[in-house]
């Protein structure tokens, strides 16, 4: 079997696209309307062996309306109302591309439903934090992944023409489950109720017309004469309504520079942040940079100063860097099971760029960088790899910096002067995990008292203080930290990677669920499971089959 | 809404034992007036109380199904009839082929076949509303009488359809039949569900051609259908089949007589300049078949499709007279569909299941095929030295693997630009229906017919061609 999955060191996926050419999509603003139509160049997958057809998706399409979303937030700030659309006549979405899915390996499809499910979660927290509200008019056929790229967004309307459904034909006809958090939307965003979800679900044709509004599965449906006009009217009442209590500053765009990292055989080296891969040892090494007193002195002079530095600005440009990296290393280094996490810096810097911004958050760009920030660090509690923080000599574990540490599996702190952590405000609230809850309040559950007593503590912890707050995991002096660090490694690397990450993942997220958090554990939990089942993709499961003469056999055993 | 009191045993006739069947009846009386609602709406417009001299099928016995008189279109008595033969009937084709038939709907294939049911179904109505003002331009009351016969029998075949609909899809079906009143041929809003049958159908030259051609995807839909599993949808189909190979004849011999008519001007004429003679020229005609055999082509579905394998793999459809094939399972077989690649035509090689569409499109081609060779005859005997041909199933396609690609009617891959630059020689133009529309007026008198159209060989059921097949007084 030919698999689309095969990437190399020679053939990398690349996250970052130009944003002057996108294949797929097509966009254009009117002030506070911007209207993204989705227009899938069949001709045009990611890899061979498929073709993209009836507005179908794989990573290639996603990667670009992930961009497409980002960008939006930065560059178009005066943009209210996205209308979410399609440039095809008669399908708005199919869903992802099934012919891929059935030529993917099980890895390759866990990575695309992981990078569609943050893409979706980020048009939502676009709608929400940013007010950017994301519609969808569904002008045409809204199947399976459609309908879940519909259900990210406020509203949905739908085109009312006797033909145009909105469904989730996974598990009747494929035999899996909706992977971008189709199910979790239906009854916990939309509340539709759960025995209609189960009808609804279970039925492939989908559900149209005025039932689909009666069950709230869209919010209104519009005639085929009058749809555009409609969903323009709409989309100028969603934009007046999002338009009160705006963030201030000058509404005027950042664009996002190139990031542009220098690529070797085993690194990607970025301004700040550096990623380097041992593929023998299936280990990699990530190190970020911290912030520059110049960059504090911009912030500190507020938003609008913020803005007009732009991209280049470290807040923004080191998370971007990062984000691209943690991409890179899901999709393109499969093997890689342990990350090693390492800062540089100074503290009392990193403390200043934390505070200067946390004063600035009222601006928009200040804003939104933070929310990027806030992004990027759940895209790292997300990602299925062993995270060791390594605290050593040169150590800058500061607020924004210190919640990588938080936010890996273990920290491992060297006893040594100089070796110090440090909280800020960033600590205490403004980077919430998908549990809602901080890194902190997370790592510490089970005793508040030791968050109560680091909230507001701003001196410098040393190796000793850090672990009585219940910051660190393992402590060592110097004449330990080398062998016992390089036996953590090796013991780690040593170990099921199946069960590192579903150990990880049920560890990483204790605390209050959120849609969020359900949709993520969910597609970790079971749609990751059924996709490997033989009913699935066994020789006569339902999705090897999809599309073939034969028909699926199931094994009727329920587990 | 209360329920009209309606005598539903009387006035449809039926094999299907409608008097006993409370749940049948219940849901008929609700839609019976809503369907003559709709029959007075958008059937044929100012003719209700003319007799007409129609069939009625009236039983399923050899003398019953084709009773001959005088009725007023909106008594015409819509009837409900399974095709007798139904002694222990089994799964035609697919993984199952073999086993005994389903007479009742099977859970697991319930939406799917709801799905087909509809889709046939919605057909029916639709060309009625297309054809619905062709009455006031008739070239005589022979055709006349014909095309009112196609209307009340597509009425009915939507009768057989809620049929099936009502009495075994519960509440979704009653709400699927009542929709296919709802919805409206050519409505930007509310359309019917299958291209072609939006297509406006304006004139007499696209009559005989939307029932040469589309019917005659109907009949073999139909075909397809009655090879089912499910037994009630087959036998159903079974009798339709007996009814739409009327309006097959009705398009065929209408073309033929056109086409027959026009030799005749061309001859009659100094120049051979059959418009001048105020008849219809073959490049007109040429263009007709090819609007209307390449929408009926789209009506067949994709080239290469997965629902095709499922409904075949399932027993829900089989092939045109699927007892002539040996593989009823047809898990091994392959067809090789021509496909575009970077701009050339290759051959792919698909599984034959998934080929089911093209399958049943090529016996519709050699059908068409056949009636070309019989036009061309006439041509031929009248003496013309012009050739009528079908147009490449590639040309002018709106569904399936073609749709994004253009091309000549040869089937030529071909730029957008030279499309769209002799569209107006290969297609139906405004302009065409200006002059046909010119050309056509109602030609009422008894045995008289319009000057652009031959009369028939024959009348109806032994009457004589100058019979008052249509009361107008």
């Amino acid at each position: 079997m030919q698999d689309v999955a095969h990437v190399s060191a020679a053939h990398p996926v690349e996250f970052e696209v130009d944003a002057s050419a996108y294949r797929h999509w097509n966009i254009t603003y009117d002030g506070a309307l911007a209207r993204v139509a989705m227009n899938v160049d069949a001709a045009a997958p990611l890899r061979e062996g498929y073709e993209l057809k009836l507005n179908s998706y794989d990573l290639g399409v996603d990667i670009e309306l992930a961009d497409i979303v980002r960008r939006m937030r930065f560059e178009h700030p005066e943009v209210r109302t996205v209308v979410l659309t399609s440039g095809n006549d008669r399908v708005f979405c199919a869903g992802a591309n099934i012919h891929m899915l059935g030529l993917s390996t099980h890895a390759w499809k866990v990575n695309f439903c992981k990078f569609t499910n943050e893409t979706r979660c980020e048009i939502e927290d676009a709608t929400e934090s940013s007010k950017q509200v994301w519609v969808a008019a569904c002008n045409g056929t809204t199947a399976g992944g459609g309908y879940e790229l519909a259900m990210a967004c406020k509203e949905i309307y739908l085109q009312d023409d006797g033909n145009s459904a909105v469904s989730l034909p996974e598990v009747p006809l494929l035999g899996v489950l909706p992977g971008t958090g189709g199910l979790t939307r239906l009854v916990d965003k939309r509340k539709v109720r759960r025995d209609r979800a189960d009808v609804f679900s279970t039925t492939a044709e989908g559900i149209r017309g005025k039932k689909a509004v009666q069950w709230n599965l869209v919010d209104a449906i519009f005639p085929r004469s009058k749809f555009d006009e409609k969903v323009l009217e709409r989309a100028k009442a969603v934009a007046d309504a999002a338009s009160k209590d705006l963030a201030p500053g000058t509404r005027k765009g950042v664009v996002l520079g190139k990031l542009a990292p220098e690529v070797g055989p085993s690194g990607r080296q970025y301004r700040h942040v550096s990623l380097t891969w041992d593929d023998t040892t299936r280990t990699a090494s990530l190190t970020v940079a911290g912030p520059s007193a110049a960059d504090v002195r911009t912030i500190e002079q507020g938003g609008e100063a913020m803005r007009e530095a732009g991209s280049d600005l470290w807040s923004l440009r080191a998370w971007r860097e990062l984000d691209d990296a943690l991409l890179h290393l899901r999709v393109n280094h499969m093997k890689v099971g342990l990350v090693t996490v390492r800062t540089t810096g100074d503290l009392a810097t990193i403390q200043a760029h934390d505070a200067a911004l946390v004063k600035a958050r009222d601006h928009w760009y200040a804003r939104e960088v933070l929310l990027h920030m806030a992004r990027v660090l759940r895209r790292f509690d997300n990602t299925s790899r062993s995270f060791f923080a390594f605290g050593d000599a040169g150590t800058a574990f500061a607020g924004c910096l210190l919640e990588l540490a938080l936010a890996s599996d273990r920290f491992y702190m060297l006893e040594q002067d100089g070796v110090q952590v440090a909280m800020s405000e960033l600590n205490e609230g403004g980077l919430p995990m998908h549990n809602t809850l901080t890194r902190l309040q997370t790592r510490l559950l089970g005793t508040p008292d030791q968050v109560e007593a680091l909230v507001g503590k701003r001196e410098p912890m040393d190796a000793e203080a850090a672990d009585d707050a219940g910051l660190v995991t393992v402590r060592l002096d110097d004449i330990d930290w080398d062998d016992d660090t390089r036996i953590a490694i090796e013991e780690r690397s040593s170990m099921s990677p199946d069960a590192l990450t579903g150990m990880e993942q049920n560890l990483r997220f204790p605390g209050p669920e959120t849609p969020d958090s359900k949709i993520y554990a969910r597609l970790s939990a079971w749609q990751n499971w059924i996709f490997i089942r033989p009913n699935a993709t066994g020789p006569a499961g339902a999705l090897t089959l999809y599309g073939r003469p034969e028909r699926p056999h199931f094994d009727w055993q329920r587990v | 809404m209360t329920t009209p009191n309606v005598d539903l045993t009387g006035k449809i006739p039926n094999n299907v034992g409608l008097s006993d069947d409370v749940k049948l009846r219940r849901a008929l009386e609700t839609w019976l007036p809503q369907y003559l609602e709709w029959w007075n709406d958008m059937g044929p417009s100012d003719f209700a109380d003319k007799p007409v001299f129609l069939r009625t099928a009236v039983s399923v016995d050899p003398g019953g199904w084709a009773h001959y008189d005088y009725v007023k279109m909106p008594d015409y008595r819509w009837g409900i009839f399974l095709d007798p033969n139904a002694e222990a009937a089994s799964i035609k084709c697919g993984d199952d082929a073999g086993a005994p038939a389903w007479t009742d709907v099977p859970g697991e294939h319930r939406n799917t076949l709801r799905r087909i049911i509809v889709t046939q179904a919605d057909t029916e109505p639709a060309s009625v509303e297309q054809q619905r003002m062709l009455g006031h331009i008739a070239p005589s009351l022979y055709d006349l009488r014909n095309l009112f016969q196609v209307n009340v029998e597509e009425g009915r075949h939507l009768w057989a359809m809620v049929y099936l609909l009502h009495k075994y899809f519960g509440r979704d079906g009653r709400d699927e039949a009542d929709e296919l009143l709802m919805r409206r041929s050519g409505d930007p809003d509310k359309p019917r569900i299958l291209g072609a049958f939006n297509q406006p159908c304006d004139h007499w030259l696209s009559f005989f051609a939307f029932t040469m051609f589309t019917d005659r995807d109907g009949k073999y839909q139909l075909a397809a259908l009655s090879e089912s599993g499910f037994d009630p949808l087959a036998r159903t189909t079974q009798f339709m089949l007996t009814e739409e190979a009327h309006h097959l004849f009705v398009g065929e011999t209408g073309l033929d007589r056109i086409i027959k008519r026009s030799a005749e001007l061309q001859r009659q004429d100094p120049n051979g300049d059959i418009r001048n003679q105020g008849g219809i020229d073959f490049d007109l005609i040429q263009r007709t078949i090819n609007y209307w055999f390449t929408y009926s082509l789209d009506l067949f579905g994709g080239e290469i499709s997965s629902n095709a394998s499922t409904f075949f793999a399932t027993g829900l459809k089989g092939r045109y007279r699927e007892d002539q094939y040996t593989d009823h399972r047809a898990i091994e077989g392959s067809y090789r569909v021509p496909v575009v690649e970077a701009g050339k035509m290759v051959e792919q090689e698909v599984p034959l299941r998934n080929a089911m569409n093209e399958v049943l499109r090529d016996a519709y081609v050699s059908d068409c095929e056949r009636a070309l060779r019989k036009w061309n005859k006439t041509l031929e005997a009248a003496g013309s030295p012009t050739r009528l041909s079908l147009p490449s199933r590639r040309f002018h396609r709106h569904q399936g693997l073609y749709a994004d690609h253009r091309f000549d009617p040869a089937g030529n891959p071909i730029s957008q630009g030279e499309y769209e630059a002799n569209l107006g020689r290969w297609l139906l133009v405004p302009e065409d229906n200006a002059y046909l529309l010119s050309i056509m007026k109602p030609c009422y008198e008894p045995g008289k017919f319009a000057n652009w159209i031959a009369p028939p060989n024959k009348g109806i059921e032994g009457r004589p061609i100058e019979f008052e097949y249509v009361r107008l007084d």
